[in-house]
């Protein structure tokens, strides 16, 4: 019976996502009333809550542990606490952004209790901590009129912490991320992501064509990218650059900067690739992951026998063996997903990503101040940017750069940077509302 | 917030039309890799899941019954019966005769068995059937794998081989497939189980695969590459030679068979009567290092292409060779050991205008309801021989059956070409192993066989024969 019972259930789920990212589609159409909108994303509210219940269902079932109970009451409390935040204190918050950073942290919560339940529970927890934080910030953002005139403190901080990292962090899989203090380790890249963004779009709102500053921008991004190269930080170093590029291009209206900064990262790659050991091994392991499989290609084999095995509709919740996959409740999170609850599932997921920053660049462009377009532009490539890289690494679409899936992966400081930059966009539109009306 | 956006100095127009090439392009880059996504798991997938380094496979035999092996005709060489509590036991219909090319499913897999082992435990039934199973709780039937093994020929071999312990392989030159495969002695796969720690704990060889595994002094066969060298090197078919029934060079006495006296004969009727001393003589002339260069080309001391596992390597080395040794190699005894599928990769080669195919046996895979689920093409490995080599060995290869130790396989009804050996592998002279290496066509059909039968006596008195048996049955 049991089994009957998770068999349905496994295309339930898929359905149920199938159907949340047919809606935030559907609702992006132009000319839709917003009655219909409403409807769509109160549809994509149901769908979330029925699948935290039938995944957590499932988990119980299969492991009969109380904490999964625990942990759904849990995860109940927190999306109700979202919702009252977004839809009741701040009216005119964006129901797309809510509802897919809710739909994202579902995927998490569930794939995360799959993995290790110590790790999820760890996970709700922060999430908890970063709602409260971050629950203030859209309210910020409207008060703080002199962001705009913070520019060297956002550089100077993001240097410094940087720099801090590239000579006293701690390594893991070959590179420099974290810093460890008072016991909790922390990455500053994912918080200076957005610090840059900051500094950049401070910089540059209103320098239309000026030189100089566009010059200090760019060495100032250009220490950046090559701090993060210096820990090793191949995929965070991409992340910067591009943001730093898009932002450049947008302000400037130039399209010769965008092109002459890829044709630069482009020859960089290639300098990387003969200077660096690991950037080498890196590409080996793209180029064919089997035939080194028990050295630099062991990650992306196991992360496709994951995908591949798991098929369209998946394993099922506890019948693959995604925990064969190293850090795969970080990095390789999308690879346990596809594989237990299938690649139709994990495409919707890839959907939901798109469909969060299309929303993102539509907030930015609707923006008529400068300075908050260009954070918006900035803050949507930094997620794009950093959704591309992973989930085309583990699935072998590019070389793996070792970048973690927003609001999916575990780890506490991009749960945290994350749930930020949602608040921030948030802030955003909820001014943009406000000052249309 | 308007007052700063009069100041912003000199706008050009709306930047929206930035913002749409940003999204625009991310756009794109995600759609392509959603469609890379839909590729890897609708298709490209299947090279990893079937991967052995796949640590998933091991659990699906849980949920699925081993698949059915078969012959190129359907004939069932393996299959699982299943009782009502769901318990399997591997059958193998046709014992064995089938024991090492099909294999064993048990104590560590071997044969087809080890090879297919993840197409066997791979269900593509019906989705409804699947659906029904699991409601049941009944596991879904895996994939069959359809073999190219022939089983006509297969029965021919066997038979024809009678008692000798040896091995023979018969392959299709411009496939690769196997198309039959025996080596003696063999075991029957249905009770493996239970005489497992016999046949492991006597050291018998039983369990040897000799066909891939077995490694064997080459003897005459190896003229082949003796011939090529010499030719390459300049030599021409219709030098003169003298043949006196033995050759000695230093303090090593080579002699030709049974010590008969050849007389005078040109290059090409040497190697058709098989005469070692001709062919010692010859291999003292030839540059050491242009001979290993050969051996390198054709495969020695390398890993043989094929996806067949568990595959032994052939040695060849003439590394601080004396002259001696250089004699004793040219006419195939020295320290060279093949394997008969390697030999009888080189005479496919030959057969298929030089060109080698990768030795294969499975030939595609069906769900229950007989759908193809998978087939397996041809792999082209690369060129042994070029075209003039080709058109040297085909030439000698022919004469060896015209007018030569091969007559035995002269007939209108198909062309056949090969080289016989007898090796002698002890210092007991009387005791030798019986090869032919060789080929056959009839219009666009080929055949290419190695087969070596173990202290049989000369190649042209007992190999040579059972290639007949082969042919016949392969062409009637
Ligand atoms: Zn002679």
């Amino acid at each position: 019976m049991l089994h009957l019972l998770i068999f349905i259930s496994r295309f339930a789920l898929v359905i149920l996502l199938a159907f949340y990212t047919y809606s935030c589609f559907a609702a992006l159409r132009s000319g839709i009333s917003e009655e219909q909108q409403d409807f769509l994303y109160f549809r994509q509210t149901a769908c979330m809550y029925m699948f935290i219940l039938i995944a957590n269902g499932i988990l119980y079932l299969s492991t009969f542990e109380e904490q999964v109970l625990v942990m759904l009451g849990m995860e109940m409390a927190f999306f109700i606490a979202v919702s009252l935040i977004y839809k009741h204190i701040y009216r005119n918050a964006s129901l797309s952004v809510t509802n897919n950073m809710c739909m994202l942290l579902a995927i998490s919560f569930i794939i995360l209790t799959r993995l290790d339940i110590d790790k999820a529970y760890k996970q709700l927890v922060i999430a908890g901590i970063s709602l409260a934080i971050t629950c203030l910030i859209p309210f910020l953002v409207k008060k703080l009129k002199f962001l705009n005139r913070l520019t060297y403190v956002y550089a100077a901080v993001g240097i410094l912490g940087l720099g801090l990292v590239a000579v006293a962090g701690s390594t893991s899989y070959g590179a420099k991320l974290s810093l460890s203090i008072g016991g909790f380790s922390i990455q500053p890249s994912e918080f200076i992501k957005i610090l840059f963004v900051f500094f950049v779009a401070a910089m540059l709102y209103d320098a239309g064509n000026d030189r100089r500053k566009i010059e200090i921008a760019t060495a100032v991004a250009g220490l950046h990218v090559l701090m993060l190269i210096a820990s090793r930080d191949l995929g965070g170093a991409g992340i910067f650059l591009l943001t730093y590029l898009v932002m450049l291009y947008v302000s400037t209206q130039e399209p010769r900067f965008l092109l002459i900064g890829l044709a630069l990262g482009a020859v960089g790659m290639v300098c990387a690739y003969f200077l660096f050991g690991h950037v080498r091994n890196r590409v080996m392991a793209w180029k064919n992951p089997l035939s080194v499989v028990d050295g630099a290609g062991y990650q992306i084999s196991h992360s496709l026998f994951a995908i591949g095995t798991g098929g369209w509709f998946g394993s099922g919740l506890y019948q693959g063996m995604p925990e064969k996959i190293p850090v795969v409740e970080k990095d390789f999170v999308f690879s346990a997903i596809s594989e237990e609850l299938g690649g139709v599932f994990a495409l919707c997921l890839i959907f939901i990503c798109i469909s969060c920053f299309l929303m993102f660049f539509n907030i930015a462009m609707q923006i008529h101040d400068r300075f908050y377009k260009l954070i918006a532009l900035g803050l949507g490539t930094v997620y794009a940017t950093q959704t591309f890289l992973t989930l085309g690494g583990v699935t072998k679409f590019i070389p793996s750069t070792g970048v973690t899936l927003p609001l999916v992966s575990y780890g506490g400081s991009s749960l945290m940077s994350t749930m930020i930059l949602f608040a921030i966009i948030q802030g955003l539109y909820v001014m943009r509302e406000e000052d249309g009306q | 917030m308007r007052k700063r956006r009069q100041e912003s100095p000199r706008r050009r127009g709306s930047i929206n039309r930035e913002f749409a090439i940003v999204t625009y392009g991310f756009l794109l880059l995600f759609l392509c890799m959603a469609g890379y996504f839909i590729y890897f798991v609708g298709y490209a997938g299947e090279d990893f899941i079937d991967s052995p380094y796949n640590p998933r496979l091991s659990q699906l035999s849980e949920h699925i019954i081993r698949g059915d092996i078969l012959a190129a005709d359907g004939t069932v060489l393996a299959t699982s019966e299943v009782d009502d509590a769901q318990n399997e036991t591997r059958v193998y219909p046709k014992g064995n005769e089938y024991a090492h090319i099909v294999g064993f499913s048990s104590n560590g897999m071997s044969g087809t068995e080890l090879d297919a082992n993840f197409q066997l435990l791979r269900s593509h039934s019906f989705f409804i059937e699947k659906i029904i199973n699991e409601l049941q709780e009944r596991k879904n039937q895996g994939d069959a794998v359809v073999t190219s093994l022939d089983t006509a020929l297969t029965d021919a071999l066997y038979v024809g081989m009678a008692n000798y312990e040896g091995a023979a392989v018969a392959l299709d030159p411009e496939t690769g497939k196997i198309l039959a495969m025996v080596s003696k002695p063999d075991f029957d796969p249905n009770t493996i189980a239970q005489n497992w720690s016999y046949y492991t704990e006597t050291g018998s060889s039983v369990l040897l695969n000799r066909a891939i595994q077995g490694q064997y002094p080459p003897g005459s066969t190896f003229k082949i590459l003796t011939a090529l060298e010499y030719l390459n090197e300049g030599g021409g078919m219709e030098d003169a030679f003298n043949c006196s029934g033995s050759y000695t060079y230093g303090d090593t006495t080579i002699h030709c068979y049974h010590n008969t006296v050849h007389g005078a004969q040109n290059f090409e009727e040497a190697f058709a009567h098989s005469c070692n001393s001709v062919f010692a003589e010859v291999g003292l002339s030839l540059d050491k290092s242009g001979m290993a260069r050969l051996a390198k080309r054709l495969l020695f001391n390398r890993t043989l292409p094929t996806e067949l596992k568990n595959v032994k390597k052939s040695s060849f080395s003439l590394k601080d060779a004396d002259s001696g040794l250089v004699m004793r190699t040219a006419i195939g005894q020295g320290n060279t050991l093949v394997t008969p599928i390697h030999m009888a990769m080189i005479a496919s080669a030959i057969a298929n205008d030089g060109v080698l195919m990768e030795p294969s046996v499975i030939d595609h895979t069906q769900n229950d309801g007989g759908t193809l689920v998978r087939r397996y093409h041809p792999v082209r490995y690369g060129e042994l021989f070029d075209e003039s080599e080709v058109g040297i060995l085909r030439e000698m290869m022919r004469y060896v059956v015209t007018n030569g130790t091969g007559s035995k396989l002269y007939t209108d009804s198909y062309t056949a070409y090969g080289k016989t050996g007898t090796a002698e592998f002890s210092d007991n002279k009387s005791e030798a192993h019986s090869w032919f290496v060789g080929f056959a066509e009839q219009d666009e059909k080929k055949i290419a066989v190695a087969i070596v039968l173990e202290r049989a006596g000369s190649g042209s008195e007992h190999a040579v024969p059972l290639a007949r048996t082969m042919f016949d049955t392969y062409f009637r």
